[in-house]
């Protein structure tokens, strides 16, 4: 019998991904360029209710290229547990999430600062694939103009130190000094996180 | 499943050859946005794992229609009317159900309305460029819109966009999320194209460039093109007592 060659296991690839380019605002937060009447509010700004159980914090920062100029055009969804740890998601099954809190935010940058910023709430911790339990994060994507696949990373909290110090994802990082640069600064509910894309402070960028 | 396990999801795993590579210098911009180091790799954990889900409740009655969404009472917007359709699915040829697409572009003289384009071609007062809708049980889409049209842009000395509609896609995960661009049959730009061009595989280029659907056509009224999403599948987890399936 002669060989054959074998079709593809499944029947199907990934769609490639393509860069958002400089105006994903008019299809992702059009109010925020200008776009108004189409949708009564912009996605994804509000995450938290006077109702939504939890430490509220902020978090704000930058997202810099190679060469240390901040992107105005940048924009970056978050995504995170509630203050128990669980996910406002169907694929969530080990309880109910608040449902006074989304979990999830979109936030275009300033168009001058470059500045982005959310109001949300600490996270709770939530089990690694072993059940380990990982240390407070906040998953982040980064799309923009010059970015061909968004840019997943995550935010720690510096006020959380012994979780950060057992957490199971940052054992995976072979140079130790690069946990840094997912840490944000500060404490008392207000946080401040830059990224770096490029170069010598670069942020660990996650293949998740 | 019992309440006390972690379940465990994961997603195939990105095929990073199909994906554009971060630094593809012939699109200048990603030179300084590229990271140089490598990625680092870990199992999906429910942080991947879980995502947003999006109710129909949100979802305006125009907001799938974008000849009409931001035009003034009675007009509609100028250009050649298509309705683009298809369906979301993952890499296991599974419908994916009830997830929101976002799409945006420019109009028909390839103008964005965004105050950062200085293109010479004008606005056309009843055309905004944006627009959503959330997939079927079926996984299926469609909205209405005009063509939009090919725009030039500063990255070589005289380059142009293809026509294209981008796309922003959830899935269940966050791991799953997607931005991609929409091309459409025939465009001689397509393969001209830098941003085209940071994707190597010619049967990756295919698969973003949407077919003319004659069957899908409105008579008199608009073209239709096809255009099928596929999001990346996810691992049966064959040995957790989940006789089901997933």
């Amino acid at each position: 019998m002669t060989n054959v060659t074998p079709g593809p296991l499944y029947p199907f690839k990934e769609s490639p991904s393509q860069t958002a380019g400089p105006y994903v605002h008019i299809g992702l937060t059009p109010n925020f360029c200008g776009i108004e009447g189409v949708y009564d509010q912009d996605l994804g700004i509000a995450m938290v209710s006077d109702k939504t159980r939890g430490e509220r914090i902020t978090v704000e920062g930058r997202v810099f290229d190679g060469a240390g100029t901040p992107l105005k055009d940048v924009l970056v969804e978050i995504w995170q547990a509630d203050t128990d740890g669980l996910y406002n998601s169907p694929a969530e099954q080990r309880g109910t999430a608040d449902p006074a809190f989304t979990g999830w935010g979109r936030c275009a940058a300033d168009q001058t600062t470059g500045h982005f910023r959310f109001e949300t709430i600490k996270p709770g911790r939530v089990p690694f694939t072993d059940g380990r339990l990982q240390a407070p994060h906040i998953n982040i994507w980064i799309v923009a103009r010059g970015i061909n696949l968004g840019l997943n990373t995550r935010i720690y909290f510096e006020d959380e130190a012994d979780a950060n110090a057992a957490d199971p994802v940052f054992e995976r990082f072979e140079h130790k000094d690069r946990v840094a640069t997912l840490i944000a600064r500060g404490g008392n509910g207000k946080y401040s996180h830059d990224i770096h894309l490029q170069g010598p402070q670069e942020t660990v960028f996650f293949d998740i | 499943m019992k309440s006390n396990q972690t379940p465990i999801a994961n997603f195939f795993p990105r095929d990073r050859s199909w994906h554009p590579k971060a630094y593809t210098p012939d699109y200048k911009t990603s030179v300084l946005r590229s990271p140089s180091r490598a990625l680092i790799a870990f199992g999906n954990s429910l942080s991947e794992t879980t995502g947003p889900a999006f109710g129909h409740d949100m979802i305006g009655p125009l907001d799938n229609d974008l000849v009409l969404n931001f035009a003034s009472p009675g007009m509609s917007a100028i250009g050649e009317r298509v309705i683009v359709h298809g369906r979301v699915l993952d890499e296991r040829g599974q419908p994916v159900p009830n997830v929101l697409i976002e799409f945006w572009q420019a109009n028909a003289g390839g103008r964005y309305r965004h105050k950062k384009d200085g293109y010479l071609a004008p606005l056309d007062p009843n055309f905004g460029g944006c627009g959503r809708t959330l997939s079927g049980d079926d996984g299926a889409f469609a909205f209405r819109t005009i063509r939009p049209g090919p725009y030039p842009w500063p990255n070589g000395p005289n380059d142009w966009r293809p026509a294209h509609i981008h796309f922003s896609v959830f899935g269940h995960g966050f791991a799953q999320r997607l931005i991609t661009q929409m091309y459409f049959e025939g465009d001689p730009l397509i393969p001209r194209c830098p941003i085209v061009r940071t994707i190597n595989d010619p049967k990756a280029i295919d698969q973003l460039t949407a077919r003319l659907d004659m069957n899908a056509s409105a008579p008199m009224d608009a073209l239709a093109y096809r255009f099928d999403i596929v999001l990346r599948g996810s691992r049966s987890t064959l040995f957790e007592n989940r006789l089901e399936g997933n």
